[in-house]
């Protein structure tokens, strides 16, 4: 295990890097290539990653099996939640001119609810797969 | 110049799947595909198209190839040779080749402005992106607004994945107080 | 022989596209081994990225980011769109066959299509 040693230095020093290029492309996404399903598999890699450097045992404790199906939930509901708030609101699903004062503005809060969905949703997915896989012995 | 560097990219993207085909050793076909995954990548970015470059790119030669091999390693990594002559199979491949190849004689010529693919709906989508919505990328536009309903459709979908690989998959020996890991229900069911 | 080129360089994109998907439905059909099959449909996943992006592709455009340059050419943003959500759902569904193939393992002990299927008629 004391081989990898490089491997593990590498991965601490990038790991921070890869967290924040993810959460990059998902807030710069409206102006650059970028959006809540790219951000949510460079998370979901970011965090299988750690995973495989530093055990399973001690990213379960960083994020927890719980918490990671929580998450996948959480994501489609906010999405959904951003659709029927639109249709109290007097619109019609996912309708998100009328979210705001402002059409352009309730266009904008609908999109970035709708893509921080989208980001829930696929990093708990990747994460979760990949801890039902490693989590079987052989 | 665009044109030859996206030819010369699927040809090393036809020869990395030929290699693939022919290859018996399953780990090396897993990292073969991780390549052509980042051969597709590069594709996809002379085909103007940087958002669905960077998906595959971290989807195909990242996270797809960490679960090929996580499935190799709970399974074998060496491929048993066919009892099946792979005569039928090819003559199949071959037949639908070639009347597909047939039928792009009547597809319009590669990066033309005035086929019908660019002349209609997706064509008026940089037009009405600055009044309506506002945001540069109208990529993003396209995905969370115009087709807001398409996408809660996909992202349904997903969820749905991760709900039926947790079924197969999971066990509930992590959690505290649950010593019978062996004898889970789940497992009852499967093996008798 | 003008003729000939030209077609190439017209189809090479569609060629290479069908050449992608017969190859990954091959591997479907002829090979026994399930993890072989998942990868062939993953190569035959990727073919259809292929087939939507390419018509949509506009020689000399950019990519659909809207610039200030008022006579910007952009490239179709739909099938972008498409693809996009494709793929991690490409991804999903293979996550999905994978885990299918990991209890089939550990049900009969083997991958190999031929040997299940002779463990099944032994019964």
């Amino acid at each position: 295990m004391r081989l990898d040693v490089v491997l593990r230095v590498v991965v601490k020093l990038l790991l921070p890097f890869i967290l924040v290029f993810g959460f990059f492309v998902q807030f710069h996404g409206e102006i650059s290539p970028g959006g809540g399903f790219q951000a949510g598999v460079i998370v979901g890699a970011g965090l299988i990653l750690y995973a495989i450097m530093f055990g399973l045992d001690l990213a379960m404790r960083v994020v927890s099996v719980r918490a990671v199906e929580k998450l996948v939930c959480l994501g489609v509901l906010l999405y959904m939640g951003t659709g029927f708030a639109g249709m109290l609101l007097g619109g019609n699903f996912l309708d998100y001119n009328v979210l705001s004062y402002d059409p352009i503005k309730g266009q904008h809060l609908g999109i970035i609810l709708i893509e921080l969905g989208v980001l829930f949703t696929v990093a708990g997915t990747m994460v979760a797969i990949f801890y039902a896989f490693a989590g079987r012995e052989k | 110049m665009e044109a030859f560097i996206n030819m010369v990219l699927l040809t090393m993207m036809a020869a990395s799947v030929v290699a693939l085909v022919r290859m018996r050793n399953l780990f090396a076909v897993v990292i073969l595909f991780s390549v052509y995954s980042f051969l597709m990548a590069s594709v996809l970015v002379v085909l103007d198209a940087p958002d669905v470059a960077m998906t595959e790119a971290a989807v195909g030669s990242g996270v797809s190839t960490v679960l090929f091999l996580a499935a190799l390693y709970l399974t074998k990594t060496e491929e048993a040779q066919p009892r099946h002559s792979p005569l039928l199979p090819m003559f199949v491949a071959v037949v639908v080749g070639a009347a597909l190849v047939y039928g792009t004689y009547d597809m319009p010529p590669f990066g033309a402005a005035d086929t019908p693919v660019n002349t209609h709906v997706g064509a008026q989508y940089p037009g009405r992106t600055p009044a309506e919505i506002d945001i540069p990328n109208v990529v993003s536009a396209v995905l969370a607004s115009y087709r807001g309903f398409d996408t809660l459709g996909e992202v349904l979908v997903v969820f749905t994945a991760a709900i039926g690989v947790l079924l197969l998959l999971r066990r509930n020996k992590r959690r505290p107080g649950d010593a019978s890991e062996e004898a889970g229900p789940d497992r009852a069911g499967m093996e008798d | 022989m003008n003729g000939l080129v030209s077609s190439i360089l017209e189809h090479y994109n569609q060629w290479v596209t069908i050449f992608l998907m017969v190859a990954g439905l091959y591997v479907v059909v002829a090979r026994g081994n399930m993890v072989k099959k998942l990868v062939g449909l993953s190569v035959f996943q990727t073919s259809v990225y292929l087939l939507y992006i390419s018509p949509g592709k506009i020689l000399g455009g950019t990519a659909p980011i809207l610039i200030d340059d008022p006579n910007a050419v952009y490239s179709n943003p739909l099938p972008h769109v498409l693809i996009l959500t494709a793929i991690v759902v490409g991804l999903a569904t293979i996550a999905l066959g994978l885990g299918l193939v990991v209890r089939i393992n550990e049900v009969y002990g083997t991958v190999e299509e031929d040997e299940i299927f002779e463990r099944s008629d032994d019964e």
